[in-house]
């Protein structure tokens, strides 16, 4: 089973395209405030985020979501069940 | 103060328009004369966006129908259908609605809005998955929201990824519930139906289609999609409303499930909220039933709907989907967008202005909304005043040249 600690290098190396505004993104990268993503690309990179891990991220979990870490644990939730 | 700061954004977005001089906002129809015309800003004008698909809204028929529903029951029900009981208008238009469609159990909302948060909330609850098109409604994202259901999402009318996502869920698919739309409201596409309904059934979960645009426009018989792509047998659930070819307000679920009763006990949308007032179901049965004895009017909705799709095609526009009712030009700015839907008006020519972030992709569109009851003389000024618009603004932006 895929751990957080694997999951984040390939989490951050997906969101780096879209972190024109921080560079490289940290764990602790708010995606919205700090990597400026508007609502558009939020689903584009989630739909990215989810054909890479073969994984489906329900809406409702999205507003539990706002750094790179919450995505990464949340990744590693949906692989876990 | 602090309750109010998530107002600060909408407030600048509001501002940085209103800078351009132009206030898309409150935009008022002073006088309606007709299905197809008023008056705004003083000016007469021709509408073309308001989703009266076959011009009803002024049909002899629905308004004698609720006139004399207007005598007869007066002007309002004052309650909810399970509190305050039914009138028997509410259930004649419900067997109206079932032999229209062929299926045995419907049911009347108050509104189109409602008619999917009611719905959808009681279908899919805790424990179920929620399975909808990325370009859905606002009705159909609050309706999931309000049931409590698991909300997944799959790219718009893409039928590979509904299939990865149904594949994901195992077992849970049989528990699924699938929502798309006829014609989605602001590109005017339709949903791959035929596909649609048959990974549906390899996965065995279940589907419901919003025919809110696409009801008295597709079909043999004008009920839809559904009817068009030949696949009726195998959707479960529709959901409708009286808005837009009906000419009047409300929404109706209908569904060949008997369960689908069952949602009146539990449906809040339905329960906490006054049953619709007895001229409107007058009028919108009446309409029904002219749908149904009138099909010349859907061709006719067609006929208008090709001669402005050519036109404006020749003229140059982007269109967003095939010809169909609902004809969005995209436009390559928001500002000039704005500028163009305002040179429209001021030429007395109403269409609907989206910008983002309410509409897919980012886009910005003239969104044009097609009747049957549009004239010939009224498509012909509509081109005009577009090819003006596209004129003027290719002068001064070189990207809208084609």
């Amino acid at each position: 089973m895929i751990t957080y600690a694997e999951i984040l290098p390939q989490l951050v190396e997906t969101l780096k395209p879209y972190a024109k505004k921080v560079g490289h993104p940290k764990e602790t990268t708010d995606l919205v405030s700090e990597l400026g993503l508007d609502s558009l690309q939020v689903m584009q990179v989630l739909l990215k985020i989810e054909d890479q891990f073969d994984i489906s991220i329900p809406l409702n979990n999205l507003p539990n979501i706002r750094t790179v870490k919450d995505l990464g644990q949340e990744i590693e939730q949906l692989l876990k069940a | 103060m602090s309750l109010f700061k998530k107002f600060l954004s909408i407030k600048q977005a509001r501002e940085e328009i209103l800078q351009s001089g132009i206030n898309p906002f409150h935009l008022t129809i002073e006088k309606i004369n007709s299905a197809t015309e008023g008056v705004i800003n003083g000016r007469a004008t021709i509408l073309v966006g308001t989703n009266n698909y076959l011009g009803l809204t002024f049909h002899p028929d629905c308004i004698q129908a609720a006139q004399e529903a207007l005598a007869q029951e007066g002007t309002g029900t004052t309650g909810s259908r399970m509190a305050n009981g039914s009138f028997s208008s509410h259930s004649d238009l419900e067997r109206a609605i079932e032999d229209f469609y062929g299926m045995p159990h419907a049911i009347v909302f108050s509104t189109g809005y409602q008619a999917n948060l009611g719905v959808l909330s009681a279908l899919a609850g805790p424990g179920d998955t929620l399975l909808i098109d990325g370009d859905s409604h606002a009705s159909i994202y609050d309706g999931c929201r309000l049931g409590g259901a698991e909300v997944l999402r799959f790219k718009h009318n893409d039928v590979t990824d509904l299939d990865k996502k149904l594949r994901r869920l195992g077992d849970r698919s049989r528990r699924t519930l699938i929502v798309v739309e006829g014609i989605y409201s602001m590109l005017g596409d339709r949903a791959p139906l035929k596909e649609i309904v048959a990974v549906k059934q390899q996965y065995g979960a279940t589907l419901v289609v919003d025919e809110a645009h696409s009801l008295g426009v597709l079909g043999k018989r004008g009920r839809g999609l559904a009817e068009e792509a030949d696949v009726e047998q195998g959707v479960d659930f529709i959901v409708g409303t009286f808005s837009k070819s009906l000419g009047s307000t409300g929404g109706f679920g209908i569904s060949i499930h008997p369960e689908f009763e069952f949602i009146r006990y539990t449906s809040r949308p339905y329960i906490f909220t006054a049953s619709p007032c007895p001229s409107v179901v007058a009028s919108t049965k009446v309409a029904l039933r002219i749908i149904r004895e009138t099909p010349q009017l859907r061709e006719q909705l067609w006929e208008n709907a090709n001669a402005l799709y050519d036109g404006l095609e020749k003229i140059g526009y982007n269109l967003g989907a095939k010809v169909g009712p609902v004809i969005a030009a995209m436009i390559p700015t928001k500002e000039q967008a704005l500028a163009m839907w305002q040179g429209l008006l001021e030429q007395g020519i109403y269409v609907n202005l989206m910008i983002p972030p309410a509409t897919p992709n980012g886009e910005s569109l003239l969104r044009c909304s097609v009747s049957a009851a549009h004239t010939p003389k009224q498509l012909e000024t509509i081109i005009q005043s577009f090819a003006n618009v596209h004129s003027s603004l290719k002068e001064h932006t070189p990207s809208l040249q084609t």
